[in-house]
């Protein structure tokens, strides 16, 4: 059992650190070519982050909007299908968040306000997963097409919106959500002050923690993890591969919509035109460094955000784009070692015969 | 001069131990092939017996472990596909290889495109195509674009693009599986003119009338082995047949293992009582099944008109050569392939139009042909792989019972002696045999009414063959009807109370196991014979 518990830990944390040294290496080579010393840059990069309550707050806001993206991307990847429409999802749930928001009045209590306009999130982050699932499941539209081309479609639809109906003048945002805005952490810890973390983390938690619950858990999950493992096996065992699907499409899709609350109910509290910000797309990232399982997801997430809130930092000493270089190499490392480094290890493990 | 007398003698292709292995499958062992100038040489084999392999490594497609290949005397061992190509060899796939947006003479040029100036000479090549046509008897038209032909317009272009190319040595990978019979009846025109021009044919079949029909000579492979080498002159079809499905060293182990059914008096005088029981004739049908037609992947009628019922305590047994719609029957009876028309009631209850679910539900277990497909989620652990397809029942609230899961896979672990003895492994780490056991354990150890068993014992060593076989019988005794599919005559005869042959679709006799031998069998099973039924 513990030995077993031991390859199953090997095999989840063995790429995401590879991929970390290898990153850290190149960042090494990158910092060292700007004629600074590596040392004093990763520390200015761990001060500005989790070294002070303000960059800490803005790594955990970050990392907020990261883990639903993630988690909806990886909800994906379990069932076999690859959404790379988290970006206009997330969009999409904040607009349908400041939506609902903008529509309701100061009057409403938050115990209704705050559900109904995560609510409404995840309904607009679903209706457009829904789309590639059906249009999957139909024509048998290959779901990377569909949703790359969707998040076009939709961002442009959004901009639209924003730029000739509902906006302040002059801006590119909606108007103050009447009601439904969630707190921000340093109404709490006036330390936090002035970071944009808010309690949408506390949702991000319980969406991994029940995204965890019905993998592993609950009989859709089975059966869900089930096609993505082998189709065949689960059309055998009785469970409907399109239906499934459809289902894994929509919910991913309204899990990166939740992602959209961050921004518009806990810091801003308008919808503003290009929220998602590539959050979206980094999500892929993050699911893939976090190997697919909810609790690596918030890891990677936490990961991501700490080197996004840290090229800031760092700005003064190498430009900021060099994080980004640092994602990318992350990215390359984790999505090569995975099947590599899952080849070597089926290799050196013998089957047990009776 | 000397030189070319000599190399005019030599065979076309001498292919001599060959060995092949894809990871621990062994695709061939020591195959050997001989095949002279100027006749249309069978290779003929079940799934799986190694012959594409073996046309592979001909073509250059595959590298090969050991041996050496011989083309018209020269030694290519090891060639590339080019080489094989400049040596005139010409290979038709079973799938075709053209691109649908080109016309038929854009197609057989491609590659080899004539050139005026840097201009592709269009009306040349429709010329040439149209030349290479009326030789030899291949009609197409060169205009017309591939996306509109027909499979079998859309092979003679697969063939006429090999010619074009020089090939003087032509292999066709199961030409026929995709044709109507009459344009079988125009390949075969085509095939005798082309070798009666001095073209050497090699055809890869599994169906015996064909290669009596149109063959020279007949290569015989079995489990990655050349069986035997017969003149089709000299042959008859249960020849064939037997060197094809007949017994091998397995089998004969198997026999040592005392599963033969003759050596098993309890159980024969099990069988005898249930034979008795279910003559009476109004005992009622666990499964019946009523003009069955299921279409095949490819829009063919794989399973044409079947109708037959099974009785409680009785083992039907389907013998048949692979590729005769007992896959496609099974599917279509377990739910997973659609049925065009006819019906299948279990019990009473018609079950024609229910999913998977629906039919487990009412009794149907099933233990399909493919179990790393199918049979198993190899990632999942044993525990989990005991309750697919009844995670249903270990959830409550649409939440999974690890408790009950757990204590169902303790139970299955014990009763059918799966080793090792831990729910918590995947079932990848098991060995065939075990993993072959989790799913017989999952299907036979609940509540059901009818199996349908699907070569319950491919790749299984010895001791589970013999465990499984035991299991099945104990399921006939405690009233159940069971469909058994079996690539292993023996194992059909063995087990079962009567014995179905199903060839191209239709069963072309019911009988009982009592008046059948591998030798009766055989004539069924290659369509030399067939019943009024």
């Amino acid at each position: 059992m513990t030995s077993r518990f031991r390859t199953q830990l090997e095999e989840a944390l063995f790429p995401p650190i590879i991929a970390l040294l290898i990153a850290l290496v190149c960042g090494d080579l990158l910092i060292m070519s700007y004629g600074q010393s590596p040392a004093t840059v990763y520390r200015l990069l761990l001060e500005g982050t989790w070294g002070n309550a303000y960059g800490f707050g803005q790594v955990l806001y970050k990392a907020t909007t990261l883990a639903f993206t993630g988690l909806a991307v990886s909800l994906g990847i379990r069932a076999g299908l690859f959404n790379v429409g988290a970006e206009g999802q997330l969009a999409a749930g904040g607009f349908a968040a400041a939506f609902v928001g903008l529509h309701l009045t100061s009057a409403v209590p938050w115990l209704i306000a705050i559900p109904l306009c995560m609510m409404g999130a995840a309904v607009g982050g679903g209706i457009v997963g829904a789309v590639p699932g059906y249009l999957r499941v139909k024509f048998g539209a290959h779901e990377v097409i569909v949703t790359i081309m969707l998040n076009f479609i939709v961002l442009a639809l959004l901009n639209w919106l924003i730029a000739n109906h509902i906006h302040v003048e002059e801006t590119l945002h909606t108007p103050e959500i009447g009601a439904g805005a969630i707190p921000r952490l340093d109404a709490f810890m006036p330390a936090f002050h002035g970071s944009a973390a808010n309690l949408s983390m506390v949702v991000a938690a319980i969406t991994a923690l029940a995204g965890w619950y019905y993998l592993f858990r609950s009989r859709r999950g089975f059966e869900l993890r089930a096609v993505g493992l082998q189709p065949d096996a689960a059309e055998y065992g009785g469970v409907s591969v399109r239906g499934v699907w459809f289902r894994a499409l929509t919910l991913s899709g309204a899990i990166a919509g939740l992602g959209g609350i961050n921004y518009v109910l806990g810091y801003k509290h308008y919808y503003e035109d290009g929220l998602a910000g590539g959050a979206g797309f980094l999500g892929i990232a993050v699911a893939l460094v976090g190997r697919n399982h909810p609790l690596g997801v918030i890891i990677a997430a936490l990961f991501f955000a700490t080197l996004s809130q840290g090229g800031l930092a760092i700005h003064a000493f190498v430009p900021k784009q060099m994080v980004e270089v640092l994602q990318g190499v992350v990215i390359l490392a984790v999505a090569m070692s995975v099947p590599e480094v899952r080849r070597v290890l089926r290799l050196g493990r013998k089957p047990v015969t009776a | 001069m000397t030189a070319s007398a000599e190399t005019n003698q030599s065979p076309a292709i001498l292919m001599r131990g060959i060995d092949k292995s894809f990871g621990s499958v062994r695709a061939n062992r020591a195959a050997s092939l001989e095949v002279l100038r100027g006749e249309i040489h069978a290779l003929v084999g079940e799934n799986g017996a190694g012959k594409s392999t073996l046309m592979r490594i001909l073509g250059g497609l595959q590298k090969l472990d050991a041996g050496t290949v011989e083309v018209n005397g020269k030694d290519v061992t090891g060639w590339t596909t080019s080489d094989a190509i400049a040596a005139g060899i010409g290979v038709v796939h079973q799938h075709f290889m053209l691109v649908p947006t080109l016309t038929v003479a854009e197609n057989i040029v491609l590659g080899q495109e004539p050139k005026k100036g840097v201009r592709f000479d269009y009306a040349w090549a429709v010329a040439e195509v149209e030349t290479l046509s009326k030789e030899t008897g291949l009609v197409v038209r060169a205009d017309q674009k591939v996306s509109e032909l027909s499979v079998g317009e859309a092979q003679r272009v697969e063939i006429l693009k090999t010619l074009f190319r020089g090939a003087k040595i032509l292999v066709l990978d199961e030409p026929t599986a995709v044709l109507s019979p009459p344009e079988v009846r125009d390949l075969w025109v085509v095939l005798r003119r082309l070798r009666d021009a001095g073209g050497t044919i090699v055809l890869i079949t599994h169906r015996l009338d064909e290669v009596i029909e149109i063959s020279d000579v007949i290569t015989v492979m079995r489990a990655g082995e050349t069986v035997t080498r017969l003149e089709t002159g000299k042959t008859t079809p249960a020849e064939i047949a037997k060197a094809m499905v007949g017994r091998d060293v397995a089998l004969a182990a198997r026999q040592a293992a005392g599963l033969a059914h003759a050596g098993d008096a309890g159980d024969a005088g099990d069988a005898a009582q249930h034979m008795g029981a279910h003559t009476s004739a109004d005992a009622a049908s666990a499964l019946s099944v009523t003009n069955l037609v299921v279409m095949g992947s490819r829009g063919t009628r794989e399973v044409d008109g079947v109708t037959f019922s099974i009785r409680p305590g009785e083992i039907l047994g389907l013998a048949g050569v692979e590729g005769n719609g007992q896959t496609e029957l099974i599917e279509a009876l377990a739910g997973l392939r659609a049925v065009e028309s006819g019906s299948i009631r279990i019990d009473t209850r018609d079950v024609t139009y229910d999913n998977v679910g629906q039919r487990r539900d009412a009794g149907l277990s099933h233990i399909p042909e493919d179990r790393h497909r199918r049979g198993l989620i190899l990632d999942y652990s044993v525990a989990d792989n005991l309750v697919l397809g009844r995670q249903r029942e270990f959830a409550s609230r649409g939440m999974l019972d690890g408790a009950r899961i757990a204590a169902n896979a303790q139970t299955q672990i014990e009763a059918f002696d799966i080793r090792p003895p831990s729910s918590s492994l995947p079932a990848r780490s098991l060995s065939g045999g075990n993993q072959q056991k989790v799913v017989v354990a999952r299907e036979m150890g609940r509540e059901f009414t009818v199996l349908l068993a699907s070569q319950p014992t491919r790749g299984v060593d010895v001791g589970a063959i013999e465990f499984i076989h035991s299991r099945i019988r104990e399921a006939r005794a405690a009233g159940k009807a069971i469909l058994l599919v079996s690539a292993e005559l023996n194992e059909v005869l063995a087990l079962a109370d009567r014995i179905a042959v199903m060839y191209r679709g239709r069963f072309v006799t019911v009988m009982p196991a009592a008046d059948a031998s591998e030798d009766v069998l055989g004539e069924y099973m290659i369509g030399s014979k067939k019943d009024a039924a």
